[in-house]
């Protein structure tokens, strides 16, 4: 345990790695997250077919291969995409920005379901109701649809938010330098990976802890004065 | 620590900003980073190595600041290519096969490639040796090459870092591995962690894979980038720095002949 | 018309090396490498999924019904291996068992622990086993209260209700959450390919580190990862429909007579 805390410091460098990783896919998966339900839940069936396709991409393709496709190959395609329109000389691929990319396309096709499923929970006369008293979209939008929408989506959320903290890991073997990364060189020096490998799942599950606390307050911020079963 | 761009458009304004290479510009080294004594880390995150040694002195005489690049092994010739740096100092042998993607400045060091196993092993280094035994190498090195080709009866077990195939050596589940002899004996036999293995026989014999040394790589197109490296190798050769070095991590010469 | 067709393969060859983008005659040529990753996947995937299935249906059992003194270490269990990543999890038990010195001199190792073939099947059965007592139990615990009461009042004993009624019925509830497990549990086989195991992505990985490529290898693999999800897909659907057609919504309204 001694070597533990020896490498402390590297270990909580890879740590804070790791959820800066993650806060930044969580970010981006929102995005593409509200983008995907709304052109699931469009008139258009255009945009219901490229919805439908990206789920259906991400359902069939592991992250992993997604991420390394992203940081090997496209790295060269987005050269020869700069050197074609000649707008930048050299843009980098690193790996933090490949894990927030994959990771990020993964999940926002998740919370695509999360979201379509909490968008159609909401009661439609409440929506008429608000057309009807004369309120434009934006308000609709702010006073009506998005706190039940939160509420409604929140354990899918939750869920995807965790699966998304674990996924995290499989960036280190890409290369960055993230907690598992670490810890796997450290334990490899001192020739004692189980005992750093322990403490990374340790450290794993403090990290879904905490997270679970953190929503279980915003779940109930968000069903103030809802009756529960 | 490497800096994260999080936003496409900041990254591409940098990008812009640095335009093309021109003397005073830094010099972006892609090295490795697991392959002690030419490259490794130390605790504190500082890299540290007779190849990192090379690089600081090639940029010195160069008169262009150095920028490690640390990158995994296997994808190192296509970071390369995609411009994630502009040379590779990382113990790269030169081969016919990369040279079909890359170009080399001349060799800075030639080792050859040996097998190493368990003392009194009981089976010894030749194909048929090695029939149904576990050979373990590291994933896109000359060694893998020389593996499949030499090897066929064996079971090939690939690993990203060299460092990794050592940890499986000691661990026994592998009966062999194959890697440059140098860092072997450096790197592990020297060690508390290999006193209980030895070389399996001879320096291997495959020009074809193992190639005529480690050199620079560069892309195909810097041409001048090539011919200005291997310059300062003849020059770090000519007045003594490369002695200097060599004598630092090894107890012998490592140009070879 | 022999050498028609000959000349024909050359120029594909000439074609996928220099015009295409990716050079797909090279991955056919390495395509058989690529099903027996395929089978490597498929199979300690189905096997995994197989032993954690069976082990989580007493586990699942026991924490329905609060089992007094095994109900907190199942949940510890459940929550250790749902709380933490499967590439850690099989570090630890690749990687990490390796370091003690009992576990290597135990009659263990030789057949299994040292091998990575069981270590993973080890790591990804304990893992589908917690993930899958919790969605069981669950569907356990929604078992309609009605079909118990009729169960206790036809006179069926606990352990004759729970194989008659109450298991079948909750396979069938979970039959949609279970899919997606076993989706989840493909997309995680990934993990395969960091401890040495030629899948469907070692392939890929060799590939590219052999011939120096970015991303041929990778398209293949994601290729076949596809086309199994597909399938698995497919066959889940036909499942459902076949056990659960019953809870499906009417697809005309019975018109009033």
């Amino acid at each position: 345990m001694d070597s533990v805390w020896e490498y402390r410091g590297l270990l909580l460098e890879g740590t804070v790695v790791t959820v800066q990783l993650a806060l930044a896919s969580l970010a981006l998966s929102v995005l593409l997250g509200l983008i995907g339900a709304s052109a699931k839940l469009a008139t258009n069936p255009a945009s219901r077919g490229v919805a439908n396709a990206y789920t259906t991409l991400v359902r069939g393709v592991p992250d992993l291969v997604l991420m390394m496709l992203l940081f090997y190959g496209g790295q060269q395609i987005v050269n020869d995409l700069g050197s074609a329109t000649g707008l930048w000389d050299y843009v980098e691929i690193n790996q933090f920005i490949a894990g927030v990319w994959s990771i990020g396309f993964v999940f926002g096709a998740y919370m695509t379901e999360t979201f379509r499923g909490a968008i159609l929970a909401i009661p439609r006369g409440q929506i008429e109701a608000g057309i009807s008293c004369g309120m434009m979209p934006l308000l609709i939008f702010r006073r009506i649809t998005w706190p039940q929408m939160v509420r409604h989506a929140l354990p899918s959320f939750t869920n995807n938010w965790l699966v998304l903290i674990k996924a995290t890991a499989l960036v280190s073997v890409i290369g960055l330098h993230d907690l598992v990364w670490n810890a796997s060189t450290a334990g490899r020096s001192v020739r004692e990976p189980f005992t750093f490998m322990f403490a990374v799942l340790i450290i794993y599950l403090i990290l879904t802890a905490c997270s679970d606390v953190g929503l279980r307050w915003l779940d109930r911020r968000y069903n103030v004065g809802v009756d529960r079963a | 620590m490497r800096k994260k761009l999080t936003m496409l458009g900041l990254a591409g304004l940098l990008a812009l900003a640095t335009g093309t290479a021109t003397a005073g510009d830094p010099l972006r080294v892609g090295v490795e980073g697991a392959y002690p004594p030419f490259s490794w880390k130390e605790a504190d995150g500082t890299l540290k190595g007779f190849d990192i040694d090379m690089a600081m002195e090639v940029c010195k005489r160069l008169n262009r600041e150095c920028v490690l690049v640390e990158q995994e092994w296997d994808g190192m010739i296509p970071a390369l290519l995609a411009k994630k740096f502009d040379t590779i100092i990382a113990s790269m042998s030169i081969t016919e096969e990369r040279k079909k993607k890359i170009d080399f400045t001349i060799k800075y060091y030639n080792t050859p490639a040996k097998l190493v196993a368990k003392k009194n092993a009981g089976f010894d280094g030749t194909a048929s040796g090695l029939n149904g035994k576990r050979l373990g190498v590291q994933r896109a090195t000359t060694h893998q090459c020389s593996a499949e080709k030499l090897y066929p009866g064996a079971e090939l077990v690939l690993y990203g870092t060299q460092e990794e195939v050592w940890q499986d050596l000691t661990a026994g589940r592998l009966d062999a591995q194959l890697s440059d002899s140098l860092q072997a004996y450096e790197g592990f036999l020297a060690l508390d962690a290999g006193k209980d293995f030895d070389f399996l026989g001879d320096a291997i014999d495959d020009i074809e894979c193992q190639g005529v040394g480690a050199g620079f790589a560069v892309r195909k197109e810097d041409s001048t980038l090539r011919d200005a490296l291997s310059q300062t190798i003849l020059d770090i050769r000519a007045d003594g720095s490369y002695k200097a070095m060599n004598d630092q991590y090894f107890a012998v010469d490592i140009y070879g002949n | 018309m022999a050498e028609q067709e000959r000349t024909f393969f050359e120029y594909l060859v000439y074609v996928s090396e220099n015009h295409s983008p990716l050079d797909f005659m090279l991955v056919a040529d390495h395509i058989d490498k690529f099903f027996y990753g395929a089978l490597l996947t498929i199979e300690i995937t189905l096997l995994a999924l197989l032993i954690g299935g069976v082990m989580a249906v007493p586990l699942a059992i026991a924490r329905a019904y609060r089992h007094p003194w095994l109900n907190g270490p199942i949940f510890g269990f459940t929550y250790f291996f749902r709380g933490t990543p499967l590439l850690v999890q099989t570090y630890l038990v690749y990687y990490g068992l390796a370091q003690f010195d009992f576990v290597r001199e135990s009659f263990l190792w030789r057949p299994i622990l040292s091998n990575a073939w069981w270590c993973a099947l080890i790591t990804f059965s304990l893992n589908t086993a917690g993930y899958t007592t919790e969605f069981l139990r669950g569907a356990i615990e929604n078992t309609p209260k009605g079909e118990i009461e009729a169960a206790r009042a036809c006179g069926m004993s606990p352990a004759k209700m729970m194989w008659r009624i109450v298991l079948p019925s909750a396979f069938r509830r979970a039959l949609p959450a279970y899919s997606n497990e076993v989706i989840f549990m493909l997309h995680s086989s990934v993990v395969l390919s960091t401890i040495t195991l030629q899948d469907i992505l070692g392939v890929g990985r060799w590939l590219n580190g052999r011939y120096y490529l970015a991303y041929e290898g990778f398209i293949t693999a994601m290729l076949f990862y596809m086309v199994l999800v597909f399938f698995i897909s497919r066959g889940f659907r036909l499942w459902e429909k076949h056990w659960l057609g019953h809870l499906r919504p009417r697809e005309q309204s019975s018109q009033p007579v």
